[in-house]
């Protein structure tokens, strides 16, 4: 039976498992509403592009799965590009879908008419634009294959309108065949018995997990090293929750806002063990100092990423849980630990992260307050600035796939569109977004999403009537030139009734925990709770860009 | 120092882009890059030739290789190779130095494919060493136009350089 390129590309969804698209409809991608009209494929109807992205970044993030958007031609499909470069950045995989004006219109600048494959090529893993119905089916393959194999990433597809049109067949593929693209996923065998050798000669060895230690579904069995070998651990922002931070071993996040006591272990360590991770600016700091006595294990599935940032001493290319396992099998346990763990736990004891209670609302009380609330078990997002850093530190992360954040783009306005697909892939789940007051008002409108699918998220404003992360670096390094920085917001309780959820504020300390509480209790609709919290509040600590830790900042 | 970089690609719209782009994104310098169909249709060759250090070097061979319709990227500048570039040189000529001219065309058997009243347009064929030779004994002349193709490579013997055979 011949289908259209619509029907088509909707059956091939369903051939994938798709659960959940975010979009938005419009005229080039009206074929594919239709045929959505009636499938059993669940749209979500996203008030902003942008939205849709983050929801389908979020619902990667949360699932492990690929997120699923879609958007019509021109603006709807360059709406979605601060999404994809989001996911691109963090290794997230993703598939979105873009109309496209009819084949015979592209390139006379037709209504609506934007080169989003040109605009996406450096911001996507790969993107396709497709000119022959039958060549669908094998695109939608190859670009699920793509997204969620190798490093994860997002994939573009491009549908021109007649495209979408056009009857054919379908027939798709089992598998895709790529000759060009062949991940390397079992490490070497002889750099694992190098590394192996050179963890149980270490004498004060650290891991460093981040990101594609989570999307590697790696937590077991890097517990299991760790504790084997009696290593401690730091995780990069995108590793938070692939360690418990609750384990001994647990040395929090490194980096800029990282722990002390993480970022002195990184500093002191003979061996350093870097998982999945790809030694970015705001974990170096100053790449050339970062390390500085020790030799480093990489393991990374992305052969790119060996020797890009940081010369390393051992690579090893592969599927990073696959490489720990063979590593596990093979490393002996180390034998003198005691010396290095009693001074990882005099740092832990000295240098603890902390904050002043002086009578107003610190942001810090407020993450500890969402913590033992919610029992430590709710999926967190969070918005960009010094709300994302606060959450990162204050918050003990002990599961992957609980810490939602952008990390390498850094895009305020992710975090609210993140929580909804993330509660759209995990209902049964507690969902917060961390929020600052800048970054909410960049994608409030997908508030009215969370209303209108019931989602029982929960936003939680430290509103500081501050760019705050802007407001702390121009006190710093601007001698508190604050240009700009200080914004205003609407009356937020009135704008969560307006979208239909419920809103509170909250101005006292004593008084958090209550409301939050009160929040743990609505199931039906989204919850945000304004929380006015001490303007003035910095993220420490901090080491400032291009320093060393010796040039660290406290309060 | 100069490095040749052949790469197999899938003979895609937009492959050209993405190596290219690859290339200004990371900053990487292109001394000359060539493309064109290979035996099998599906497939097409770029020789590139590149002026970087071997760190980066490695690091334009790995982000050449995560292209995903790159299938495969070789280094062969250590290897024994044939290579050839063509060159068009227009070259003022007025009559009291046409004859000698024709004599260095003829040492490095190119042609002279056109006249114009003051000027010889001359085509060589070579590797590197002769194209740069010829290049600079036609300069003292004043060379009024250079257009060249870029390098083309092969590995010299049964070596291969194909999807089927070997790195
Ligand atoms: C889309 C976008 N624009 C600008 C920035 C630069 N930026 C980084 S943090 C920040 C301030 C964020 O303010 P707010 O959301 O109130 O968070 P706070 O730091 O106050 O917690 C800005 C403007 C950014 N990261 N993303
Ligand atoms: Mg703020």
């Amino acid at each position: 039976m011949k289908q259209s390129g619509a029907q088509i590309l909707i059956k091939c969804l369903e051939e994938e498992k798709v659960r959940a698209i975010f979009g938005y409809p419009g005229g080039a991608v009206l074929d594919i509403y239709d045929a959505l009209y009636d499938s059993s494929l669940k749209h979500f109807l996203v008030r902003h592009e942008q939205g849709a992205a983050h929801a389908a970044d979020g619902y990667a993030r949360a699932t492990g799965k690929p997120g699923v958007c879609l958007a019509t031609s021109g603006p709807g499909a360059t709406n979605l590009v601060t999404g994809l470069a989001n996911a691109y950045m963090d290794s997230i995989p993703m598939v979105a879908f873009t109309g496209q004006v009819a084949t015979h219109m592209i390139g006379r600048d037709s209504f609506q008419e934007a080169d989003i494959y040109g605009i996406t090529l450096p911001i996507t893993k790969h993107n396709f634009l497709v000119k022959d119905v039958k060549e669908l089916p094998r695109v939608v393959k190859e670009s699920f294959h793509l997204a969620t194999t190798g490093r994860p990433g997002p994939v573009l597809i491009d549908l021109p309108k007649d495209v979408c049109q056009e009857k054919t067949d379908l027939k798709y593929p089992k598998v895709s065949q790529l000759r060009g693209y062949r991940p390397v996923l079992d490490g070497h065998p002889e750099k694992i018995s190098e590394a192996a050798a050179a963890i149980t000669g270490a004498r004060r060895p650290v891991i460093c997990a981040g990101g594609g230690a989570i999307s590697s579904g790696s937590s077991e069995v890097l517990r299991q090293l760790a504790e084997l070998c009696a290593i401690p651990v730091t995780t990069t922002l995108m590793g938070k929750g692939v360690f418990p931070e609750n384990h001994p071993l647990s040395l929090g996040m490194l980096g800029m806002h990282g722990t002390k006591y993480a970022n002195y272990a990184v500093n002191e360590c003979d061996l350093l063990i870097t998982i999945g991770a790809r030694f970015s600016d705001r974990v170096t700091v100053r790449a050339d100092a970062f390390a500085p006595k020790a030799r480093i294990i990489h393991i990374d599935i992305d052969p790119a990423e060996i020797g890009k940032n940081v010369q390393v001493d051992i690579p090893i290319v592969g599927d990073v849980k696959r490489v720990l396992e063979q590593l596990c099998q093979v490393v002996q346990a180390r034998t003198e630990t005691e010396e290095w763990s009693a001074k990882i736990r005099e740092w832990k004891d000295k240098y603890p992260l902390r904050y002043h209670h002086n009578g107003k609302i610190k942001p810090q009380f407020v993450i500890e307050q969402i913590y033992e609330v919610t029992g430590g078990n709710a999926i967190i997002a969070t918005e960009v600035g010094q709300n994302q850093m606060w959450a990162a530190q204050f918050y003990t992360f002990t599961k992957p796939r609980t810490f939602i954040s952008s990390g390498g783009l850094g895009t305020m306005g992710f975090g609210l569109p993140a929580a909804i697909g993330a509660q759209i892939g995990r209902p049964g789940e507690t969902v917060f977004n961390i929020a600052g007051d800048g970054s909410i008002q960049m994608n409030i409108q997908e508030l009215a999403t969370a209303a209108d699918y019931k989602l029982p998220l929960k936003v939680a404003i430290l509103n500081n009537n501050y760019l705050g992360m802007v407001r702390q670096w121009q006190d710093i390094f601007y001698n508190g030139r604050l240009a700009y920085s200080d914004i205003s917001g609407p009356d937020y309780v009135k704008l969560a009734e307006a979208y239909g959820a419920v809103g509170m504020q909250v101005t006292r300390p004593e008084d958090v925990r209550r409301a939050l509480q009160k929040a743990m209790q609505v199931e039906d609709r989204p919850v945000l709770i304004d929380f006015l919290v001490d303007r003035k509040e910095n993220v420490f600590p901090m080491i400032p860009p291009e320093g060393t830790i010796s040039k660290m900042l406290e309060e | 120092m100069f490095r040749t970089l052949t790469v197999l690609v899938e003979n895609n719209p937009g492959v050209l882009t993405r190596v290219a782009s690859l290339f200004s994104r990371r900053g990487y310098n292109i001394d000359s890059l060539a493309v064109g169909q290979t035996e099998n249709p599906s497939i097409s060759r770029m020789t590139i030739v590149v002026e970087e250090g071997d760190k980066v070097i490695e690091q334009v061979t790995k982000q050449l290789h995560k292209l995903i319709d790159v299938i495969k990227v070789s280094d062969i500048t250590e290897e024994e190779y044939v290579d050839r570039e063509l060159i068009l040189i227009k070259t003022d000529a007025d009559p009291s130095v046409r004859g000698e001219i024709m004599q260095i065309v003829e040492i490095f058997r190119a042609r002279i494919v056109d006249i114009g009243q003051n000027t010889l347009t001359i085509e060589a064929t070579g590797d590197e060493g002769k194209i740069r030779a010829i290049i600079e004994a036609l300069r003292p002349f004043r060379i009024r136009e250079l257009v060249r193709t870029g390098k083309i490579a092969m590995l010299r013997g049964s070596r291969f350089n194909t999807v089927e055979n070997g790195n």
